[in-house]
């Protein structure tokens, strides 16, 4: 890997966790209430996935890092106030929904289409990064379908870490950590780009907060989001029937001296119930 | 905007306003580098700031190493490098008044110490920046930047001090004790000087690696006062004192150091000249502190603004969930969905605590505007003044009278005149327009966000029960409380500020100015009445007629009113005055928020709600204002003629009842005016004395009907306001710890 890798990763905006979520209904299917003027944050799977991008970049020269997004424009724009400042990276925005609702076909095509036009991108040095599942739909699809629709097919889901095999004579092949059952990684060699990644939450600490990096970045995120192109989702055929948050369910009781195994068993017990 | 007069159901507020909402009143929507340096600074607050808090950090007075851990924070983050210029290691280019502001708005939502520890540093460096020399300026701006990824360098921190221990300097700053002398002078070589200097409550003394102290001359060979700077490895005592045991803003280090060092002349800020084998610095202290707290003090004024605003959520959250798990409190009941906010006294104070933030920090970011719109202009005016081959101060200033003479009686122009133009074309003429403004809403940002913000911060408080007087307290609000006294004194206490602004608030330039917002106000009011700017034009127009009144007036002993030494007139208007720059600010706020909210489809979703919103909580505050103005003008319009008494000269203006009996004939129903009577037996009612005539305020009685009758539909503003907030969604939790 001579010339390093162009890590493409997606990744749009959720809403700001501690916010009340309310789904509604509305002419065009479900959504949640005030969505728009909620705070958002980026997804925090994707984030994971930049910041390994981030890293992986910083040790392979010549690597260059993209950041596609999907969501509307005006919230990415905030959101870029903070990540802009952690990272190096040149946004790819596409304005249309980031809704959790959205059919993720739709979604990935969009961004799909929006990778396919970046300009100077080499299919063999591509590493196409993302959340092996993101927090405001949790389909876990979204990738796999990026991945199927640019034609790669080395994919790997739930990364925990990637390691570039042969610093002294780099040829582009990297040792992946995937998770699988009974909290243990599945461990697998790639050859090569190009590959995609879903990353669960990898290893690394958020970055610090570097405001020189957030003025480099404004100079190109904020231009990128002027020209965004407005689009809407395409079709995708996904009907809700009905949307609901989960019930919240709180019973207290203060025990003392009991064993873990006997916590377990009783915790265990109350769901079976 | 909300009409008082549709009674159609107005929308509401839907979410507490977003970072979007606060860029456009605060015009900074356009600038990603203050958009960036909100979420960083936000990030410490919520982030380390708030954890130090929560685990009992402020219950010590020393300085420890979790309190210094929060200066890396502030260094890793940006906040520290603010006040630098690019070519010293920071990274916002141009003025950084609004920056400052902003930062200390973020530290100040979570933690007023932390605020102000970040903020002493910049004062350290203040008289470097304002009147250093570009060596002064190189030296100590680079040996205080943050240092840069890779770099292995602990940056320099500084403390200010000015003020020293009873009876020397404190609200007063001619009584310096501090002194410096010359040690050695040899024959064309630089001068080394002793100073002596003890210093009383100074910030960051816990660690600082350099001072800059104000001190006086102790030698006949030194001219006057100046600004000196200390560092940590001069020869001498560098004594950082005791830690003060203070209850508030325990997370900054407050100390009373003593210092006796040999320095060499080079360290007197902006240098010196030698005349006549005299050192002649070239600024004295005080012109320096001027040029320095001129900038610095709007940014504790936002400090406390900021406390109000973050009250917002946790008492709501408290007041919602107030019965939840009561047995009689089931879902969808009342008490359960609305929990103390069933009750109409709660929604209403809590309107006002917030309706106060907003002007608060209207009135504090528009002022921080104003110095960031100044500063450039300042030393373009100096290029002008100079090339004129203007030097001397008197010159100067006789230059810039005539210049603010001449603004004065373009801003006097009817509206559209071409010769306006030259308001906004010529550099002299906008400087001294900005610059008495400045002088203006400097001290009242520092005077009335932090005193009245402390006042409402109580009530803040007590929104809250006895839990808002415990450390459990989400949103710190019991710390916020007493922190907020604090910002009321340091950087110069109230008196200051009030003494600052009876003299620069009849400024004939500003108040041409304020002239032209008497009919701004009315302007909008036609096109927005529900905003209550129609009843602040009328209270402005009665605190100029009362500032009038009282510059030519006496009191009953013939005393001249408006002076100096009458701190009773002069401070009591200048607190008025006050009030209602802070309303003008809000409701200018919240036009922009109009024009432009539409702009960002992110505040445009919920924009008719908010502006409805904000315009009510505008229409709150200017009643309020109003209210305010009216009492306070009517005590210094009458209060000072002595009340008729029974007697003599009393007696003169009463009717006698056989008078009146007389008059009944002629002019029949006349007793029943309500007539002060002298009964025939000398007999008067039972009263003061007769009632007192107007003596030529009749224009005041009739600007305070006028005034009453302006509050119409303001509690119907209050009434939407408190619906609002009862409806309003706010987050699960709170996103910082308490
Ligand atoms: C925590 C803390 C941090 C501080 N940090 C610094 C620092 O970093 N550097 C620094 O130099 N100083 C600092 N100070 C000092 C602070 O600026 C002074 O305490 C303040 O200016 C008031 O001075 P004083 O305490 O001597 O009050 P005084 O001068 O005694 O005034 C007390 C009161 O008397 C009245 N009064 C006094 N004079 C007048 C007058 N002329 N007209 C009308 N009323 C008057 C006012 O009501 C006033 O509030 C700090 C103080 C504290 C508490």
């Amino acid at each position: 890997m001579t010339n390093g890798y162009h890590i493409v990763v997606c990744g749009s905006v959720v809403p700001d966790p501690l916010q009340t979520l309310e789904p509604v209904s509305t002419p065009t299917g479900p959504a949640l209430k005030n969505e728009m003027m909620l705070p958002a944050v980026l997804d925090p799977w994707a984030a994971h996935a930049l910041y390994e991008a981030a890293n992986l970049a910083s040790k392979v020269a010549g690597s260059k890092v993209w950041l596609v997004s999907v969501g509307p424009k005006a919230k990415l724009q905030q959101v870029m106030m903070t990540i802009a400042q952690r990272v190096s990276f040149e946004l790819v925005p596409v304005d249309a929904s980031a809704s959790g609702f959205a059919d993720s076909h739709s979604t990935a095509a969009l961004l799909a289409e929006a990778i396919q036009s970046i300009p100077g991108l080499d299919r063999a040095r591509l590493l196409v990064f993302g959340g092996w599942e993101s927090a405001s739909r949790g389909a876990g699809a979204t990738m796999q379908l990026v991945g199927e629709r640019l034609g790669i097919l080395d994919q790997f889901q739930g990364v925990d870490q990637l390691r570039v095999l042969d610093d002294a004579q780099p040829d582009g092949s990297f040792e992946v950590l995937e998770r699988i059952e009974g909290g243990r990684h599945q461990v697998s060699v790639c050859a090569g780009p190009p590959a995609l990644l879903g990353w669960a939450t990898g290893n690394l600490p958020e970055p610090r907060n570097n405001p020189q990096i957030g003025m480099a970045n404004m100079r190109t995120v904020m231009p990128a989001l002027q020209k965004a192109k407005s689009l809407p989702l395409p079709a995708g055929g996904l009907h809700f029937l009905s949307a609901s948050p989960p019930k919240q369910q709180r019973q207290t009781r203060v025990v003392k001296d009991l064993s873990p195994a006997q916590i377990a068993q009783e915790i265990a017990e109350w769901i079976g119930k | 905007m909300a009409s008082t007069a549709t009674p159609v159901k107005p929308e509401l507020l839907r979410t507490l306003p977003s970072d979007g909402v606060r860029q456009i009143q605060w015009r900074f929507a356009d600038r990603y580098d203050l958009q960036m340096l909100v979420q960083s600074a936000r990030a410490v607050a919520r982030g380390p700031v708030a954890r130090l808090v929560a685990a009992g950090g402020r219950n010590s007075h020393d300085w420890t190493p979790a309190k210094a851990e929060l200066l890396e924070a502030f260094d890793k983050s940006g906040i520290t490098a603010v006040f630098m210029e690019p070519e010293h290691g920071g990274f916002i280019a141009g003025p950084k008044n609004l920056a400052l502001a902003l930062v200390a708005f973020e530290l100040a939502w979570v933690d007023g110490g932390a605020a102000t520890g970040s903020l002493a540093g910049c004062l350290a460096l203040a008289p470097i920046h304002e009147r250093g020399t570009v060596e002064q300026q190189t030296r100590y701006m680079q040996l205080a930047a943050p240092p840069q990824p890779g770099e292995d360098r602990k940056p320099w921190r500084g403390a200010f001090c000015l003020t020293e221990p009873i009876p020397y300097v404190g609200v007063d700053t001619g009584m310096l004790n501090g002194k410096l002398r010359i040690a050695e002078w040899k024959e064309g070589a630089e001068p080394i000087l002793q100073v002596e200097k003890r210093g009383r409550f100074i910030t960051n003394i816990g660690f600082a690696n350099f001072v800059t102290a104000a001190v006086d001359s102790g030698d006949e060979r030194i001219k006057g006062s100046c600004m000196v700077i200390l560092e940590e490895g001069d020869p001498g005592t560098f004594d950082r004192g005791t830690p003060t045991r203070k209850l508030v803003h325990q997370l900054s280090s407050t100390g009373d150091p003593i210092f006796n060092l040999r320095i060499p002349a080079s360290r007197i800020v902006g240098g010196y000249d030698v005349k006549d084998g005299v050192i002649v610095p070239r600024h004295s202290h005080s012109e320096v502190i001027e040029a320095v707290f001129r900038r610095t003090r709007v940014t504790v004024g936002v400090m406390t603004a900021a406390k109000l605003l973050s009250a917002v959520e946790p008492v709501i959250r408290y007041q919602r969930g107030r019965f939840r798990g009561a047995e009689t409190a089931t879902p969808g009941s009342v008490r359960y969905e609305l929990g103390l906010q069933a009750r109409e006294d709660t929604l209403h104070r809590l309107v006002d605590v917030w309706a106060t933030g907003e002007a608060g920090a209207a009135l504090g970011f528009t002022a921080a505007r104003v110095f960031d719109e100044l500063d450039p202009l300042e030393r373009e005016a100096d290029k002008i003044l100079g090339a004129r081959g203007v030097t001397s101060a008197k010159a100067r200033a006789k230059l810039q009278r005539e210049a603010a003479e001449r603004a004065a009686n373009l801003l006097r122009l009817p509206a559209g005149h071409p010769n306006k133009a030259q308001l906004e074309s010529d550099p002299l003429l906008r400087f001294v327009l900005l610059d008495s403004l400045a002088d203006v809403l400097c001290p009242a940002t520092k005077l009335w966000n932090t005193g009245w913000g402390a006042q409402m911060m109580r009530e803040a408080v007590s929104l809250m029960g006895g839990y808002g007087i415990t450390e459990d307290c989400p949103g710190f609000l019991g710390n916020k409380w007493m922190d907020a006294q604090l910002e009321a004194t340091y950087e110069g206490p109230e008196a200051v500020q009030r003494r600052q602004l009876s003299i620069t608030m009849t400024n004939p330039l500003f108040r041409a100015q304020f002239q032209t917002w008497i009919k701004e106000m009315r302007g909008i009011a036609s096109d927005r009445p529900g905003t209550g700017a129609c009843a602040l034009a009328t209270a402005m127009g009665m605190w100029l007629w009362t500032l009038e009144r009282l510059q030519v007036s006496t009191d009953a002993d013939g005393g001249r009113l408006y002076q100096s030494a009458r701190q009773g007139v002069t401070f009591p208007l200048a607190d008025a005055l006050c009030w209602l720059l802070a309303a003008r600010c809000q409701i200018l706020d919240t036009i922009e928020l109009e024009k432009r909210g539409a702009d960002d489809p992110a505040v445009a979703e919920g924009l008719p709600g908010l502006v409805n919103f904000m315009s009510d909580l505008c229409h709150v505050q200017s009643a309020r204002a109003s209210g305010e103005v009216s009492r306070i003008c009517a005590e210094l319009v009458f209060g000072h003629n002595r009340h008729p008494a029974w007697d003599e000269p009393g007696y003169r203006g009463c009717y006698q009842q056989d008078e009146l009996d007389s008059l009944e004939g002629i002019i029949p129903g006349i007793g029943s005016y309500g007539l002060d009577v002298i009964g025939n037996d000398g007999s008067h009612p039972k009263k003061a004395g007769p009632c007192a005539k107007c003596n030529g305020a009749e224009q005041f009685l009739s600007l305070q009907t006028k005034l009453s009758t302006c509050l119409t539909g303001c509690r119907l503003s209050k009434d939407r306001a408190a619906e609002a907030i009862s409806k309003l969604m706010i987050p699960e939790a709170l996103d910082y710890p308490a």
